[in-house]
């Protein structure tokens, strides 16, 4: 997964990205506090997307830590001008060594706080930790400009009493890089290569088979990802897709990490997630899916979260292992009101040979889409048995 | 997050609570009025939840396709009973619920005699990306 590059200019975008939260612990370390330090790096990060190009410096990381403490003692100045507050800032580096992956871990804490609303937490984190700028990140979620900023800067004020040397919470962290992963979006920026890139470096930095877990499970989707659609852009459910185009490279590291995480014997959702992925990426054929082990990890993940979600998918397995009455049995025990409901009741009564009231499920399942992808495939699907049937 | 259209009618909503025509408030009602809306955006726009606003003139026209080499065919003016939409707000929000407080707000705009209008608003969900994990 190597960045963009600015044709023939040698700039390297994932690896500045990669330098932000870095210079950020740097400034922080100085003496500022987070969320000047944090306005003070965005600043020089657009200043190096702007001038990099033409003018590469020779230690980027250097001239970063250099810009953003020029911007930031700015900011301190125009700020203590305008407020006559004192603010204690050291103007030297303090002596010591400190270790940047701990300060990189305490940011991934800091921008996922609970305090924080997911689409706050989501915003910071790309913008403090993925080293976007504000504009990729609002084009990117198809918001203005002004919106993410508002949002973050809103975010920064409510984490403000947060000590940056706080103990944090890895699961909220771990649900706002899948919130980021899992979404989609894109704009000039790919968010789900950021969150893998993200999602790498966390596991870096922290020894957590659920960390591991989150990395297998975007790895092994992102194997899939050329899959997903069919040149005319259209969706390709798991059973059509045409598996020479799932990505064998990404595949194996998503099973190679799984299986370290899974030997550690501290089984958690997105492990179980991952272990379901990894069943279908051994599968050469759909037909050769194995089923029931797909079924005894849905029956983990439920056990382990309780979530309707994963029941939902568990009655979809248990069609495919057991067959279509078992699947609409298993069904009837889960929440109706569940978005992909009507959805998977019309895969499994198409699956039955029930092909008329599969068509009527399948437009009412395109209905309730929540997404124009979705709703034309399941369009299409319900088109298609009623073809079959009146012709 | 995901976004939200909030739909104000010039007709083909149910009535108002407090259903008086604008051209019968009070200049200073009408203020009132036009600075409510202008906070609401701002405050909007400072939660980190705006993303669009516009007002649409009454008048227009139906339009459609009448065949190859020919100009479109329109039809106008719009009769009385036609839906007629006023203008929109679009929200990126965390949930449905923020979605419907929000209209709420909006709809407690103030109108004749400075009293909250009650106005009937349309929210709509925008139809997503789809999401990657879905087994």
């Amino acid at each position: 997964m190597t960045g963009r590059r600015h044709a023939g200019t040698g700039v390297d975008e994932s690896r500045l990205r990669e330098l932000i939260p870095e210079v950020i612990g740097v400034l922080v370390r100085r003496g500022a506090d987070f969320a000047s330090a944090e306005d003070a790096v965005q600043e020089a990060l657009v200043e190096a997307l702007r001038t990099w190009p033409a003018d590469p410096p020779r230690d980027p990381r250097g001239w970063l830590v250099t810009v953003s403490w020029r911007r930031y003692l700015d900011l301190y100045r125009s700020e203590r001008a305008r407020s006559a507050r004192e603010v204690a800032v050291d103007l030297e580096p303090p002596q010591g060594p400190v270790s940047a992956v701990d300060d990189t871990l305490r940011l991934y804490f800091l921008c996922a706080h609970p305090s924080l609303t997911p689409g706050s937490a989501v915003a910071l984190t790309l913008r403090a930790v993925g080293g976007l700028t504000t504009r990729q990140i609002a084009e990117a979620y198809l918001v203005p400009e002004s919106t993410i900023a508002q949002r973050i800067s809103r975010a920064k004020r409510r984490i403000a009493d947060v000590p940056l040397d706080q103990p944090g919470d890895l699961a909220t962290v771990l649900r706002v890089l899948y919130l980021i992963y899992n979404e989609g979006h894109s704009g000039e920026v790919d968010l789900a290569t950021e969150a893998i890139r993200v999602t790498r470096q966390l596991a870096a930095a922290v020894d957590d088979p659920e960390v591991a877990g989150l990395l297998a499970l975007v790895l092994l989707h992102h194997a899939r990802r050329a899959a997903r659609t069919d040149p005319a852009g259209r969706l390709v459910p798991l059973a059509g897709q045409d598996r020479s185009r799932w990505d064998p490279a990404l595949i194996a590291e998503g099973v190679a990490v799984l299986q370290a995480a899974l030997a550690r014997d501290r089984l958690g959702e997105y492990q179980a997630q991952a272990a379901i992925a990894a069943l279908h990426a051994d599968a050469r054929r759909f037909e050769e899916t194995d089923w029931v082990q797909i079924v005894e990890w849905y029956d983990e993940l439920v056990a382990l979260t309780g979530s309707e979600v994963a029941r939902l998918n568990r009655a979809v397995a248990v069609g495919e292992a057991d067959g279509a009455p078992a699947g609409l049995a298993a069904l009837a025990e889960v929440d109706p009101g569940l978005p992909r409901h009507t959805a998977a009741s019309a895969y499994l009564h198409e699956k039955a040979g029930r092909l008329a009231d599969a068509a009527d499920l399948y437009a009412a399942a395109a209905r309730a889409a929540s997404n124009t992808a979705e709703r034309d495939h399941l369009t299409r699907r319900a088109a298609r048995l009623r073809q079959t049937a009146s012709g | 997050m995901a976004k939200y259209l909030l739909l104000k009618h010039y007709r083909g909503a149910p009535a108002a609570v407090n259903d008086v025509p604008m051209d019968r408030w009070t200049p200073a009602e009408i203020d009132a009025h036009v600075a409510y809306m202008e906070d609401f955006a701002t405050r909007l726009g400072e939660s980190g939840e705006y993303v669009d606003g516009q007002a649409l003139a009454p008048d227009g026209a139906w339009v459609r396709y009448d065949g190859e080499g020919r100009p479109p065919v329109t039809d106008g003016p719009f009769p009385e009973t036609k839906d007629l939409i006023a203008g929109w707000m679009v929200v990126d929000v965390d949930s449905w619920d923020r979605a419907v407080a929000l209209a709420g707000e909006l709809s407690a705009a103030p109108g004749a005699g400075g009293r909250p209008i009650h106005e009937w608003l349309e929210v709509r969900p925008f139809l997503g990306v789809p999401p990657t994990v879905t087994e």
